[in-house]
């Protein structure tokens, strides 16, 4: 056991990144998506403070003296993956890395992200090699209602020092995966729900149980108030959409049984996977809800059999908010590399800028945290990511990736 | 119903014509050809004919044949269709729980040529395909080499070797995969243990049938499992061994040269560490490009460095989807991801191709562009390497089996409902115009 734990300690070390305190910056690109505006030709981004204090042509932003300067072909924001498990769903998938399914209920949402996430789990390490400096982490899609997600900066510190929202979204899952009957395996408690009906009959009843908690909760008659409750707490800040419903849903139906429940509790969803979305493209839109769309390269097995490489390019397109994802994956690849999900889709119907957009700027409109990052604008919080040619070609390499100013260069990725 | 027989009709009747076109030559001019065998030519043609390839050269260099059939292809990238060394499409099986070897189970017993993933892999521009058995078992069974022809049965895909026997070899796998409850092995030592007694017992049954010499008095009674260890122990049958740890990677190596089998080493996470001790051993690799380490403790220490590494040491490399680990449709992937990581692009294009063919002993038929050799080829919208790229149309011994252009192939290509069903329940009463297109597609698989 000793020697079994020398060794994970020198693997840790071993992947150690050679993280720099945040300095002040001037990169450089020959093409510099900012996100906010057009592309920018032979630009200039600076950093101080880990912040960014100017961008603009080489020609107009003067380099202050002392500015360790970088250079790459091309720089974009710093990628965001709208949903994943790293940090949670560790690399060595043995079970004390393994905090990202808890089978001892159906639903749990107090289950917080932030008391699970390992910042030193070498795959944040690997996405951040290939320039994703934030993740939306948390339980996956693999329960009812798994529990909360947090957005987190992938500096691979101590946790809380690398949190932009500690409690962003509250994940529901609908289908097969959110069913435990389905599940057989060892540990799962419950055998309900058993059916998609019946999931849907407990969460119906778990959304009222904390309507009728907040009334109780906010009753004149302090005696009668209901002690705190956690689980009803969390359910009830998906209701006043503090906190939103992170709704995975892959079949269409499941899909139109999410958009059921959002009309009858007024909710404000995010939805999630939609592999079945070009079936019910009218639908989505009209609810106005953006859709985190699963990975591109996702497998075609069971609710996910009618994926396809082309639902973000269709859902772009019907001018529904979008966003990519890394998602959850129970063996290998133990994490997907939402830039290379994201490459997939830009050749198949996304299109170059819109692909991109989905794993930067739209990525921080869905999150609600377009004002620190996710463009690369003046005051905003300098992460970017470097590449040596077209980020999303298999060739290319992230030579750098840079979050609140600090420069991660692992070699080229 | 009544429109099946129409649809027979007219399937018999594209067949007729399909079989008169192939009598033609058929001439592929304009693209950019990389033939593999030789440098790439900026403006090439291609001639096939009767399922072979006539000719490969420069546009005007070639003499086109009179009454050819000119396909202009110019703007395109044409190249030898892909071969995967290791694959599980058309959800095929080996052996059971019932013990870790079992060399008697055959893919050939248990596939299912009307997968969708069999198309899908023909999307991918996969021509030729090892399928193989899973790696819970030492020995899992017997693989199929397959060409991934227009099907209507196993038989249409099987590869004869001269003496008549399907093209296959050995699956064989080693750590943890293989490790579990009795009655199969708990460590490491006792799978090797029980390999090699299975590997004596095969040369003694091998000599048994030597001193018989032909006297059934004399001969041992069959045994279907040690049958095939002795075509592995005589060459005919290549071993596709399944290993990650360094440590495993030697075992094999070890266990390969105690016996003298020849062996493919297939995934190799950990090869970047014994790279030399491959090479010496004339051992070649099957490689998979996983986006991210881990998954389980063995495969911890994956890196993207593996094919670089190994082609620098002077290995055969090779590249394999694992279907459905990775998706057969983004096999050329694998070449590029390998090329992010430093391997040469000859090496990686070579990987998808002609050096898969040698991992299987087909190298003498397909993996690249020579006269002589099958019309199985491939035409790409641009350079393979490129994520943008798109396989346009997949062509096995001079038919085409898949084309971008037809819906339904189309399908299969990008995903979406249908592109993973491979049948659909025939109801009497519930049909559509899906269920047409789908039960003529049927038809042609």
């Amino acid at each position: 056991m000793k020697n079994f734990l020398r060794s994970l300690l020198l693997l840790s070390l071993a992947t150690a990144p050679l993280a720099l305190r945040a300095e002040n910056l001037a990169i450089t690109g020959d093409t510099i998506y900012t996100m906010s505006g057009t592309a920018l030709r032979h630009g200039v981004v600076l950093v101080r403070d880990g912040k960014i204090e100017a961008i603009g042509a080489a020609d107009t932003v003067k380099i202050p003296a002392g500015y360790r300067v970088l250079q790459a072909a091309v720089v974009t924001p710093g990628l965001i993956d709208a949903h994943a498990t790293v940090g949670l769903s560790g690399l060595l998938n043995q079970p004390q890395d393994q905090d990202m399914w808890e089978k001892s209920a159906p639903i749990q949402p107090e289950l917080r992200a932030i008391d699970a996430y390992n910042a030193k789990d070498p795959l944040v390490a690997w996405v951040r090699s290939f320039g994703v400096t934030t993740v939306n982490t948390g339980h996956a899609p693999t329960a009812l209602i798994s529990g909360q997600t947090m957005i987190v900066k992938t500096l691979g510190r101590e946790t809380d020092e690398d949190v932009v929202n500690p409690a962003a979204m509250t994940s529901i899952t609908l289908g097969a995966n959110g069913l435990n009957a389905a599940d057989g395996s060892p540990g799962s408690a419950s055998k309900s729900p058993g059916t998609r009906a019946k999931a849907v009959a407990l969460l119906r009843a778990e959304l009222i149980k904390a309507q009728e908690y907040a009334h109780k909760r906010d009753g004149k008659d302090e005696a009668k108030r209901p002690g705190r409750d956690l689980r009803l707490e969390t359910i009830l800040r998906g209701l006043d959409g503090t906190q939103p419903f992170l709704v995975t849903v892959n079949r269409q139906q499941d899909i139109v049984a999410a958009l059921r429940l959002a009309k009858e509790f007024k909710l404000k969803l995010i939805l999630d996977g939609c592999a079945d979305a070009p079936l019910v493209l009218n639908e989505i839109k009209a609810s106005g809800f953006p859709v985190i769309v699963h990975p591109t390269m996702q497998r075609t097995y069971g609710d996910m059999e009618n994926l396809s490489v082309e639902t973000a390019g269709k859902l772009h397109a019907a001018g529904i908010p979008v966003a990519l994802q890394s998602s959850y994956e129970s063996y290998v690849p133990k994490t997907r590399v939402v830039l290379l999900e994201a490459a997939v889709a830009a050749a198949n119907g996304l299109g170059f800028e819109p692909a991109l957009a989905s794993i930067t700027l739209d990525a921080a409109k869905l999150l609600g945290i377009a004002d620190r990052t996710g463009s690369l604008e003046i005051g905003k919080d300098a992460d970017l990511a470097l590449y040596d040619g077209d980020p999303f070609e298999y060739t290319s390499h992230c030579t750098g990736t840079i979050i609140n100013g600090q420069v991660f260069a692992d070699g080229p990725h | 119903m009544s429109y099946r027989p129409l649809f027979g009709m007219a399937l018999w009747l594209g067949l007729a014509l399909g079989l008169g076109a192939q009598e033609k030559p058929q001439v592929f001019t304009g693209a950019q050809i990389i033939p593999i065998a030789g440098e790439p030519i900026a403006h090439g043609v291609l001639i096939v004919q009767g399922g072979k390839i006539l000719a490969v050269g420069a546009v005007g260099k070639v003499t086109l044949p009179a009454g050819a059939e000119i396909h202009d292809v110019t703007g395109k990238v044409l190249m030898p269709g892909l071969i995967d060394s290791h694959s599980h499409v058309g959800s095929g099986s080996g052996g059971d729980g019932s013990g870790p070897i079992q060399p008697d189970a055959r893919v050939l017993d248990s596939l299912d040529v009307r997968d969708s993933s069999i198309q899908k892999a023909r999307a991918g521009g996969i021509t030729s395909v090892n399928v193989m058995p899973g790696s819970g078992h030492l020995i899992s069974g017997q693989t199929l080499y397959l060409k991934l022809r227009a099907a209507r049965t196993i038989d249409d895909l099987l590869i004869k070797l001269p003496d008549g026997t399907n093209a296959g070899g050995l699956k064989m796998a080693n750590g943890t995969n293989s490790i579990k409850a009795a009655p199969f092995p708990g460590t490491r030592a006792k799978s090797a243990a029980l390999v090699r007694e299975q590997y004596i017992k095969a040369q003694e049954y091998r000599d048994k049938i030597a001193r018989a010499k032909g006297d059934p008095d004399k001969m041992p009674p069959r045994d279907l499992g040690l049958e095939e260890l002795v075509e592995v122990l005589d060459g005919k049958r290549i071993v596709q061994n399944h290993t990650h740890r360094h440590d495993d990677i030697l075992t094999v190596l070890r266990l390969s040269k105690e016996f003298g089998f020849k062996v493919v080493l297939h995934h190799v996470t950990e090869g970047w560490k014994v790279a030399d001790e491959i090479a010496a051993a004339h051992v070649a690799c099957s490689v998979i490009m996983i986006d991210s380490p881990g998954g389980k403790m063995e495969t911890r220490d994956l890196d993207w460095r593996t094919p670089a590494i190994l082609e620098k040491a002077g290995v055969l490399v090779g590249f394999h989807t694992d279907d459905p680990i990775c998706d057969s449709r983004r096999f050329l992937r694998s070449a590029g991801l390998a090329v992010r990581a430093g391997m040469t692009r000859k090496g990686a294009l070579e990987g998808m191709t002609i050096a898969n063919a040698k991992i299987l002993g087909l190298d003498g038929r397909t993996g690249s562009l020579e006269a002589g050799k099958d019309a199985d080829f491939i035409l790409l919208s641009a350079d393979p390497l490129s994520v943008y790229t798109h396989v346009e149309q997949t062509w096995v011994e001079g038919q085409k089996v898949f084309d971008l252009t037809n819906p339904q192939d189309h399908l299969y290509a990008v995903g979406g409902v249908g592109a993973g069903e491979s049948r659909r329940a025939q109801l009497c009463c519930f049909t559509s115009a899906w269920d047409l297109i789908m039960s003529a597609n049927e038809g042609n698989q």
